[in-house]
Parts: C-alpha cells; sequence; structure tokens
C-alpha cells in the first residue's frame, strides 16, 4: 500500500505525522492532571505507529505510471474493513447496554462503563465509527465510478479516513474518561471537533477535485446527496460546537449558547446530523449501489432530482419537532412540526424510486441476498420517514416524546435503512473492491441478512411496545387528578421489552459478526474473478451466485 | 446584549418571506427538472453508471 503513493506523498505523510506526534506531546505535557493528557499520549502513540511504516519504505521507487490506468481502492478497502470492525464494536456496546437496562449491576463498578458513558460510545460506534467510515469507504469508490475518474491524489484519502478515525477513537476513548460537552450526537470536545473540521474541508476539496477531472459532463445524483452530506455536516458541526476552551490544555469548554438558543441549536444540528449524516449520505450510497447491483437504472433520474433539493431545503427546518411543549416559541414548533409533515413527500419519492427500480428484477431480490439488504433498506427508510412525520405532529409527540418509542423509531432508521444499505453496498463492493468472483459464502450473507431482519423487527416491535406503554402510563390519571402511576412502576413494566430489544440487538450483532468473517474468508480464500488481470471489468452485475444471468426485461 | 433583530421582524420574515422563497424553489427545482433541453441529459445519466468497464477514462 505505502509503495503505491509517490515519494513526495510519503514523505507530506512522515511530516504530518512527526507534527501530529509533536502535538500530542505538547497535549501531553502542557494538559498534565486533566483528561486531556491521556488523549496527548494516544495521538503520540498513533501517529508515531504509522510513521514507522513510512519511514520504513521512505525511500522505496516512484511506483509505476500504470497506476494511473485504474482507481486508487486502497483507501475504500481499509475503509470497509474499518467499517465493519467499527460495527463488531459498536453492536457489542450498544448490546451490552441493552442489557445494563435489564440488569444495571453489568457495569462491574467500573465508572467508565456506566449507562451515561457507554451509550454514547454506543451511538459514536454505530454513527460516526460504522455509519462515517461506510460513507467514506463508498463515497471514494463511487465518486471514481461516476466519473470515470481517478482519486485526485494518494495522499488526502489516506488523510481524511486515518484523521477520520482519529477523530472517532478521541472522541469513544474520551467518554470512557468522562470527557464530553454533553451534546447529543456532538458529545466530544472542542479540540476533537477542530480536528474533525480539517479532516472534514480536505474530504470536501478531494470530492471537488476528483469530480473536477470526470469525462462525464454530468454529475451523476448520487454525488449530489454524498456532496450535501459533505458539506451540510460540516456547516452543522461548526455552528453547534461554537465553543470557548476552558484552557487551551484543558478537555474542557464552554459552548456559546445557552437555554433554549442551545437547546434549537443542538436539535437543528441533531436533526439534520439524521438528514444529512444518516440520510443523504446514505440515499448517494442507494442511488448507486441498488441500480448497479439490479443492472437496472434508476426508475425516474427526476424524481431523483426532485427529492434531493426537496430534503435538502426541508429538512433544514424540521429540527424544532425535537422541543415540543418546551420554552420555544410556539410557532417554531409548529414550524418544525409542518416541514416534517411536508418532507415525506421527498423522502418517500427516493423510497418509491427505489423500490420501483426493482420493477423487473424482483427475481433478482430472491436469489440474492445483497439485494435484498438494499431493497429491505429501501422499505424501512420509507417505513421511518413516515413514522417520523407522524410522531413530529404535536399531539403524537405528547404521547412519544421521552419514551423508548423514539428509540424504537430510531433504530428502524438505524438498523432497517442504514445498517441494510451499507451491509449491501459493502457486500457488493468487496468482491468487486479484491477482484474476487463472489462473496466467499453466499450462505453467510443470506444468514447475516436474516438474522438482521429478525434482530431489526425484534428490536422495533419491542420499543414500539415499551414506549406506547410507558407513554400512557405517564398520561394515566386517577379519579382524584393523581397520577395513576409511578415512574418506577413504568420502569417495571418496560422489563419485559428490555430483555426482548436485547436480544434483537444480539441478533443483529450476531450478523454483523458473520459479515465480518465472510469478508475476512473473501479477502483471504475466495477466488480470483476470472478477468481480474486483464480486461478490468466489474463482475457481472446482480448476478446471483452460481446463477446465470437472466435476459433483460 | 441587545437582540438585534426583534421576534416579531423574524415572524413576519418567516410568514411572508419564507413562504414566497419555498414556492420559488420549488418552481425552480422542477423547472430545472423538466427543462426540455436537459431531457437527455438525464435520460443518459442513470445508464451511464451501468457501464461494465472498471477503469478511469484517461
Amino acid at each position: 500500500m505505502l509503495s503505491q503513493l509517490t515519494k513526495g506523498e510519503r514523505q507530506g505523510a512522515l511530516t504530518i505525522l512527526l507534527a501530529m506526534s509533536l502535538l500530542g506531546v505538547a497535549i501531553a505535557a502542557g494538559g498534565r492532571g486533566d483528561p486531556i493528557a491521556t488523549h496527548g499520549f494516544l495521538i503520540v502513540i498513533l501517529s508515531l505507529g504509522m510513521a514507522v511504516p513510512v519511514m520504513r519504505h521512505l525511500f522505496d521507487p516512484e511506483p509505476s505510471s500504470a497506476r494511473l490506468r485504474s482507481y486508487y481502492d486502497d483507501p475504500s478497502k481499509a475503509g470497509i474493513v474499518l467499517t465493519m470492525a467499527w460495527a463488531a464494536f459498536a453492536l457489542f456496546i450498544g448490546d451490552w447496554v441493552a442489557w445494563l437496562l435489564v440488569n444495571p449491576n453489568l457495569t462491574f463498578d467500573g465508572a467508565w462503563a456506566s449507562f451515561g458513558r457507554l451509550r454514547p460510545v454506543h451511538t459514536t460506534g454505530v454513527i460516526f465509527g460504522f455509519g462515517g467510515n461506510g460513507l467514506i469507504a463508498t463515497s471514494f469508490y463511487v465518486m471514481q465510478r461516476t466519473s470515470r475518474a481517478r482519486l485526485a491524489d494518494q495522499f488526502s484519502p489516506w488523510f481524511v479516513l486515518i484523521g477520520y478515525n482519529l477523530f472517532c477513537v478521541l472522541a469513544v476513548t474520551g467518554y470512557m474518561l468522562g470527557i464530553t460537552q454533553s451534546k447529543e450526537y456532538a458529545e466530544p470536545e472542542w479540540y476533537a471537533d477542530l480536528w474533525l473540521l480539517v479532516v472534514w474541508v480536505v474530504y470536501f476539496i478531494l470530492y471537488l477535485r476528483t469530480l473536477s477531472r470526470r469525462q462525464e459532463p454530468h454529475i451523476y445524483v448520487a454525488n449530489w446527496y454524498y456532496m450535501a452530506f459533505i458539506v451540510v455536516v460540516a456547516m452543522l458541526h461548526i455552528v453547534n460546537n461554537l465553543a470557548v476552551p476552558v484552557s487551551l490544555v484543558g478537555a474542557k469548554s464552554h459552548s456559546l449558547f445557552s437555554g433554549v438558543q442551545d437547546a434549537l441549536t443542538e436539535w437543528w444540528y441533531g436533526h439534520n446530523a439524521v438528514a444529512f449524516f444518516l440520510t443523504s449520505g446514505f440515499l448517494g450510497m442507494m442511488y448507486y449501489y441498488l441500480p448497479v447491483r439490479a443492472g437496472r437504472p434508476i426508475f425516474s433520474y427526476r424524481m431523483s432530482i426532485i427529492s434531493f433539493w426537496g430534503i435538502t431545503f426541508m429538512y433544514m427546518w424540521v429540527g424544532s419537532h425535537h422541543l415540543h411543549y418546551t420554552a420555544l416559541p410556539q410557532w417554531v414548533q409548529t414550524l418544525g412540526m409542518t416541514f416534517s409533515l411536508v418532507l415525506l413527500v421527498p423522502s418517500w419519492g427516493s423510497a418509491a424510486n427505489a423500490l420501483l427500480t426493482l420493477n423487473g428484477a424482483w427475481h433478482r431480490v430472491r436469489d440474492d441476498a445483497t439485494l435484498r439488504f438494499m431493497m429491505v433498506a429501501a422499505v424501512f427508510y420509507g417505513l421511518t420517514t413516515f413514522e417520523g412525520s407522524f410522531m413530529a405532529i404535536r399531539p403524537v409527540n405528547s404521547l412519544s416524546h421521552y419514551t423508548d418509542w423514539t428509540v424504537g423509531h430510531v433504530h428502524a432508521g438505524a438498523l432497517g435503512w442504514v445498517a441494510m444499505i451499507t451491509f449491501g453496498a459493502i457486500y457488493a463492493s468487496v468482491p468487486w473492491l479484491w477482484k474476487r468472483e463472489r462473496m466467499y459464502s453466499p450462505a453467510l450473507v443470506e444468514l447475516h441478512f436474516w438474522l438482521a431482519l429478525a434482530g431489526t423487527l425484534t428490536y422495533v416491535f419491542a420499543m414500539w411496545n415499551s414506549g406506547v406503554i410507558q407513554g400512557l402510563m405517564w398520561r394515566t390519571y386517577t379519579e382524584n387528578g393523581n397520577l395513576a402511576y409511578s415512574f418506577i412502576d413504568s420502569l417495571v413494566a418496560m422489563r419485559p421489552y428490555y430483555i426482548a430489544r436485547a436480544i434483537g440487538g444480539l441478533l443483529f450483532l450476531l450478523g454483523a459478526l458473520a459479515g465480518c468473517l465472510n469478508i475476512y474468508l473473501t479477502i483471504r480464500h475466495a477466488p480470483l474473478a476470472s478477468d481480474a488481470e486483464g480486461s478490468q471489468s466489474k463482475p457481472l452485475y446482480g448476478q446471483p451466485a452460481g446463477g446465470s444471468l437472466q435476459p433483460a426485461e | 446584549m441587545t437582540v438585534p433583530i426583534s421576534h416579531e421582524t423574524m415572524v413576519w420574515i418567516a410568514k411572508t418571506f419564507g413562504l414566497l422563497y419555498l414556492i420559488a424553489l420549488s418552481i425552480i427545482v422542477l423547472g430545472y427538472a423538466y427543462w426540455p433541453s436537459k431531457r437527455k441529459e438525464f435520460e443518459e445519466a442513470p445508464v451511464t453508471i451501468l457501464n461494465k468497464e472498471d477503469r478511469p477514462w484517461q
């Protein structure tokens, strides 16, 4: 991998790694007595750990210019491995947290393992670790194929991928140390936030530079979705994390906002993180991998454009539906509610577009678990966006808010939509990237599919039940006008659902582990595609393993 | 700290300009998607990604 970099790129990498390790030393030395010092040491260890192999290859000869005639896929390969590693880790933590709600003793008396610290480890691990790496890895793949251009250089993709993972590691280890700015989905402190900003700007510039090398005059719609993901996440990240650190060598900072302004900024960020991290980017994935795997062009390209602008301009306003019945002005709540309802139009536009694309390819959905992952993802996308719009209606929200219904809704989206489309995209790209005929074991893909589906359904049904029961118990009054149930009563009523949820999560985790094993075996042992050396063409699209390609409808 | 824009002004902007802005935006987006000279481009785009050759153009 390293000898593919040019000499200049290797020197640049070494310079940055050495500068990073100096920065780490400064943080570790200056931050003595503050938890930030641990992060200083972590940065030193990781930077030096990467600097050693770079130094070993520093004087290798220049790579052959033949490399420029193929796509640069090494960062995508590494990204996919990291995606699966984060999936295994973060789903494990998630299931641990789920069991913790069944049996509170599972913290083993460690402060680092308390619910309040493990939960953000889970959410950051799945959203940013698993989801983010999946988006970065597939976006590199998609931007090159749809532009028919090689990545603009070989250093910045590595900077983006490794830098991004450094951010995730700082975030997750920080929570366990007790470092948090207590903003949901934006917990990392100021220094990790600044680092992510640098990484993100490099990512955006790399995307633009690669697109500018394209031959096709038109930019395929998947790229629009990926670009919206990059641009808007940058915007959200900057505004929501505006803060003043207490000291340059301390972890603590104070937010620029307070009170209801802070709440609105946080949920403007929070819901747009759902919109542009967990939706827009993954729609980009869907608009490329689903048609390619099905071997059919997207049902309506125009609908994909209209949906794109609809999502981009309407999601911006919906964040306030997280703050119904609060100090936020009533009209701002109504604005959020109204836009949430209108948003159903572009959301269902994309879901319908995906499902209608499969008309004429349903036999492939039946035979090919990879395509089935993508189909189920589109179904869950449609269901979850409907549920979300519904829950944003103020009176509905009075029942659902603060209950497990919200948790169920989020997981219908995260497991059913985000994770399913990612697994589909990964199972499609692994054989293409490693030039294999197919995945090592189609049976393991099937197993993963059914475990994932069973896990998601178990999880979501458990949380729907528990959420509605919770909501109803909290609003039941006696004849005298007193609350009929105490909070503890509702907690006791939740226990069976918490057990069911933890089992659902376990099934989903087992599926992901089967996926990890299958990907490992594919990389190590699957037979090379017959044309891997010669024509550089992708394995046949959507061909079910062992089956023959169906004639076009 | 003084608030530069009053609450009432914000509400007024949201209820007037906000509405017109979204209507204008819808017209622009629909106009773009259905512009007759764009037809060929939008018909070709979804098909070109199914191209089987897996290498850059240069």
